[in-house]
């Protein structure tokens, strides 16, 4: 019978695992850094892809409403702090957006390990798409996991931490759908795009940018379905 | 891993002077304080304060930071 490897994960009440880290805004200790505050910690595949990308963009048009809520979002992957420094630089310089939180250069994968963000089976060189809602007393109090193709939805975690510091506020538990207040959530035309998958090869690069999508860099590009 | 406020050879950095020139002005301040003051992410002022302290820049009294006289020191030929 083959062996089956099991991995610890934490889980939905467990202290958050401590760790250093080097972060784009400076060392880290987590979680004596973070005393007192909520964080959201969220992997991402890899720098230079288009839908962290947006993820990345989404996060910090949302970064406001997040530390409202006393909440620092934290970001990681497993590319070096170089590559994390020339991708923020290139989202400020094609989108205009500048990313307000750091991001933990996790070469060593020591950090996405201690959190369980690989997983084999989708793939077994880069972390998946998760996201740790972690409290003021540094419990995991919620946990989101993403495939590598499915980008996330910003407003849902925010909705979370709302459902979360509500219930802790007032002893109450919240519904399915629950917002804190009426909510204009704006989906338009642009939510409708889809990413072309990036270039592998220098070659490809170059042909994509001339391939008619909407490009916002080479590795960036949408378009419409059908 | 790399430093954030001193460097391998102990010069400190530009964030590193503008703590310290701003404990030196109010004598002494908390973490909250000092984000407050410098407008910098919470976290990123403890992850400093931690580093300057190890370096022998800074005392901690209770959960106020003071300067010491390495720091005094290095600010004035800053």
């Amino acid at each position: 019978m083959e062996e089956v490897k099991v991995v610890s994960m934490p889980r939905i009440g467990d202290p958050a695992p401590s760790f250093e880290a080097q972060t784009t805004m400076g060392p880290i200790k987590f979680p004596d850094d973070f005393k007192g505050q909520w964080v959201v910690l969220f992997s991402h595949p890899a720098d230079f892809t288009p839908v962290c990308t947006t993820e990345f963009i989404g996060f910090a048009k949302l970064n406001s409403e997040f530390q409202k809520r006393n909440v620092q979002l934290i970001g990681l992957s497993i590319d070096n702090i170089f590559s994390h420094i020339a991708w923020v630089m290139n989202i400020k310089e094609k989108t205009g957006v500048e990313i307000p939180f750091p991001i933990i250069a996790d070469v060593d994968g020591k950090v996405a390990q201690l959190f369980g963000m690989f997983h084999p089976g989708e793939s077994s060189t880069v972390t998946v798409r998760a996201v740790f809602v972690i409290d003021p007393n540094a419990k995991i109090r919620a946990i989101i996991y993403y495939p590598l193709s499915a980008g996330r939805n910003m407003k849902e975690i925010l909705r979370l931490v709302d459902a979360l510091q509500t219930a802790d506020k007032y002893q109450v538990a919240t519904p399915a759908d629950w917002v804190p207040e009426p909510q204009t959530w704006e989906f338009t035309e642009e939510n409708t795009k889809v990413i072309v998958p990036p270039p592998t090869s220098y070659e490809e690069a170059v042909k994509r940018l001339k391939e008619g999508y909407e490009c916002v860099d080479w590795y960036f590009c949408k378009k419409k379905l059908g | 891993m790399s430093n954030g406020c001193v460097s391998l050879d102990g010069r400190l950095s530009e964030r590193a002077i503008e703590l310290l020139k701003l404990l030196k002005e109010k004598g002494r301040l908390k973490d909250t304080e000092i984000a407050e003051y410098t407008q910098r992410p919470l976290f990123q002022v403890r992850s400093s304060l931690r580093e300057l302290t190890n370096a022998g820049f800074l005392k901690v009294e209770g959960e106020h930071y003071l300067l010491t006289e390495k720091a005094e020191e290095a600010l004035s030929k800053a």
